[in-house]
């Protein structure tokens, strides 16, 4: 079987959030990138179902030549091929999911996982966006995932619990923690890396639905009043939730 | 431009959730903004109490019904209100940014060719035309969007649209018997039960690390308990396997507002303060006067949390 993961390349967590002179962008200086972590799960949930099932797994990733920094640890990890897809330009997650959702189907793949976030927009979607275009099931946020012939048995976390989802192939499947433990690529998985494939090609444009008119920095929070140092300050902690944040 | 406002409901186990009532005010005051038509849907089974909707500013519902809707399904959820939005040719929606919503609200988008702004936290008319804001980068930076497509849909974070005091007036409900072809199926539900989660609580009280260890960690349970809030985690207390990751606060957890979040020993790093800064009131108790998460807190008390929790939670009992 044909498993295809699609993964982002996104700023490290501890990232400084510095906006660009444009309003609309971050400030790239000095800022590293990651794979996001969520894919990690997903390149692992990939390798975990091949290596019970058998088939080939492609990486596909949609952005700039940095993005194959991301292909590459992928590939490393034990992914069999990569995909760029070659874009500069902003996308929204509709434009993306139709651009990743064109590849998945010409790489005829019937798995495909993706992050269930990525940690950049926060956006949540495009996963389920992918889906929908390639009329494919879908079950996202999911941490426990069983594949037997065609049928899939997967968990997906809800507020203040889980749920069991039964559906069949073709799906998407969106990871969440909790789902497995993304393996460390090896030496001879980064040599091996090395020689696979990464096909270049430029991302099919479709229209964004979406504008961005201007990104600012949140109200900062300024820091309150520290009431004291032991258990005698409890009294006027109290009497501060009640009448002056009335919150309790 | 927009022609009618749908807010789609959200039920679980037959009982409307917290955020139908943020929705519906969300919805109302936005349909006011742009004098234009608002109604709301609600997908399932049997649903107690629709018409308490009309309390927020709705007046007319439609409960898309199938006893195959008792649980959600992505398939089956989507295209019913999608053929919905159709039907009465709606061109925006608004949908709460919970587990069910994060997923039915791409799936609609797709379906009818829309566009999307995820998270928003507020919601403006500015000429005519409707400006989400939203967080991005984990609540680091925002951004205001705007959707061009016909079919614009806004899924909005639980706890910031305040649904204001509740009025006597009632929707009313009309139901609609649907057809479906389910192609995924809910088969169990695993409710941790009576458990509060932490992205839907109002309250929430969070142990980290400086709790000592999972026993330890009882002392968070019972400030929670006095408080009725939910209990929250760092991410190093759920590495550490103290609590479960469905309780983890963060960039790699949940995002939440509850209107207090209390912290416990916990230091503050930029990933957990990323999912919580945005509460309305944060306490923390932290022995550590330098820990960062005193940058954000509203009040703070600088002691040890073996000595100050246990005064709390009499003072609370008082
Ligand atoms: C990619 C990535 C994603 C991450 N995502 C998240 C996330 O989603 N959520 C998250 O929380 N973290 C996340 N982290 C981890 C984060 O960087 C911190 O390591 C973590 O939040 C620390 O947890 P803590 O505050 O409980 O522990 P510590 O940083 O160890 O802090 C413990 C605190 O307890 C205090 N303390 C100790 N004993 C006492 C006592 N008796 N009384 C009072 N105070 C006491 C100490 O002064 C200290 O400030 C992420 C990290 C990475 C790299
Ligand atoms: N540029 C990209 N290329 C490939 N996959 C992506 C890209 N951006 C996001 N994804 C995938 O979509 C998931 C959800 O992203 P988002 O909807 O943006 O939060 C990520 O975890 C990735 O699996």
């Amino acid at each position: 079987m044909k498993i295809a993961v699609c993964v982002s390349h996104v700023p490290d967590t501890a990232t400084k959030v510095i906006i660009s002179d444009d309003s609309k962008t971050i400030d790239p200086n000095g800022v590293t990138y990651i794979v996001n972590p969520y894919d990690e799960l997903a390149i692992e949930e990939a390798l975990n179902t091949k290596e019970k099932v058998g088939g080939e797994v492609v990486v596909i990733s949609l952005g700039t030549d940095a993005n194959k920094e991301t292909i590459k640890k992928a590939l490393a990890m034990g992914v069999d091929t990569g995909v760029l897809l070659k874009d500069s330009n902003f996308r929204d997650s509709v434009s993306l999911a139709k651009a990743l959702a064109e590849e998945i189907k010409t790489q005829e793949a019937e798995l495909v996982f993706f992050g269930k976030q990525a940690v950049d927009y926060d956006n949540s979607i495009t996963g389920q966006l992918a889906a929908e275009f390639l009329g494919y099931n879908c079950v996202s946020v999911v941490t426990d995932f069983n594949l037997e012939d065609n049928k899939i048995t997967a968990e997906r976390e809800i507020e203040g619990g889980k749920e069991v989802v039964e559906t069949l192939l073709p799906t998407v499947i969106t990871t969440q923690k909790g789902l497995n433990e993304p393996r460390y690529a090896s030496l001879k998985g980064i040599m091996a890396a090395k020689r696979k494939i990464i096909e270049e090609k430029d991302a099919t444009p479709f229209d964004n639905k979406i504008e961005v008119l201007q990104m600012k920095k949140p109200d900062g929070k300024q820091p309150g009043k520290i009431i004291g140092s032991d258990a005698s300050a409890v009294a006027e902690l109290v009497r501060l939730l009640k009448e002056e944040a009335k919150v309790i | 431009m927009a022609n009618k406002i749908l807010v789609v409901l959200e039920q679980r186990e037959g009982q409307l959730k917290k955020v139908s009532f943020e929705v519906a005010k969300a919805g109302s005051d936005l349909a006011s903004k742009l004098s234009c038509d608002v109604e709301a849907v609600i997908v399932g089974s049997d649903i107690t109490d629709i018409n308490k909707i009309g309390n927020y500013g709705i007046s007319k519902v439609t409960h898309l019904r199938n006893s195959e809707f008792a649980n959600y399904s992505a398939s089956g959820y989507s295209q019913a209100v999608s053929d919905f939005v159709k039907e009465i040719n709606a061109d925006v929606l608004i949908i709460g940014n919970t587990s069910m919503g994060k997923d039915l609200a791409p799936r609609i988008t797709a379906k009818l060719d829309g566009g999307i702004a995820m998270d928003v936290t507020a919601l403006e008319v500015d000429g005519g035309e409707i400006i989400a804001t939203r967080p991005i980068y984990a609540g680091k930076a925002l951004i205001d969007v705007k959707v061009n497509s016909d079919i614009k849909v806004f899924t909005i974070r639980p706890n910031v649209f305040n649904p204001g005091e509740p009025n006597d007036s009632l929707a009313e409900v009309s139901t609609k018997d649907v057809d479906v072809n389910l192609k995924d199926k809910v088969v169990e539900t695993k409710q941790a039960s009576g458990k509060l989660d932490v992205a839907e609580a109002s309250i929430i009280v969070s142990g980290g690390r400086g709790m000592k260890d999972a026993e330890s960690f009882k002392l968070v349970e019972d400030l929670a308990e006095v408080l009725g809030a939910a209990v929250g985690a760092s991410r190093a207390v759920v590495d550490a396997g103290w609590r479960p990751h469905g309780e983890q606060v963060g960039q790699t957890g949940k995002t939440v507002s509850p209107n207090l979040y209390v912290a416990l020993g916990i230091s503050g790093a930029i990933q957990h303060l990323a999912g919580m800064r945005s509460s309305k009131y944060i306490v923390a108790i932290n022995k550590d006067a330098d820990a960062p998460i005193f940058q954000v807190a509203d009040y703070g008390i600088t002691g040890d949390v073996f000595e100050v929790v246990p005064a709390l939670i009499e003072e609370l009992k008082k």
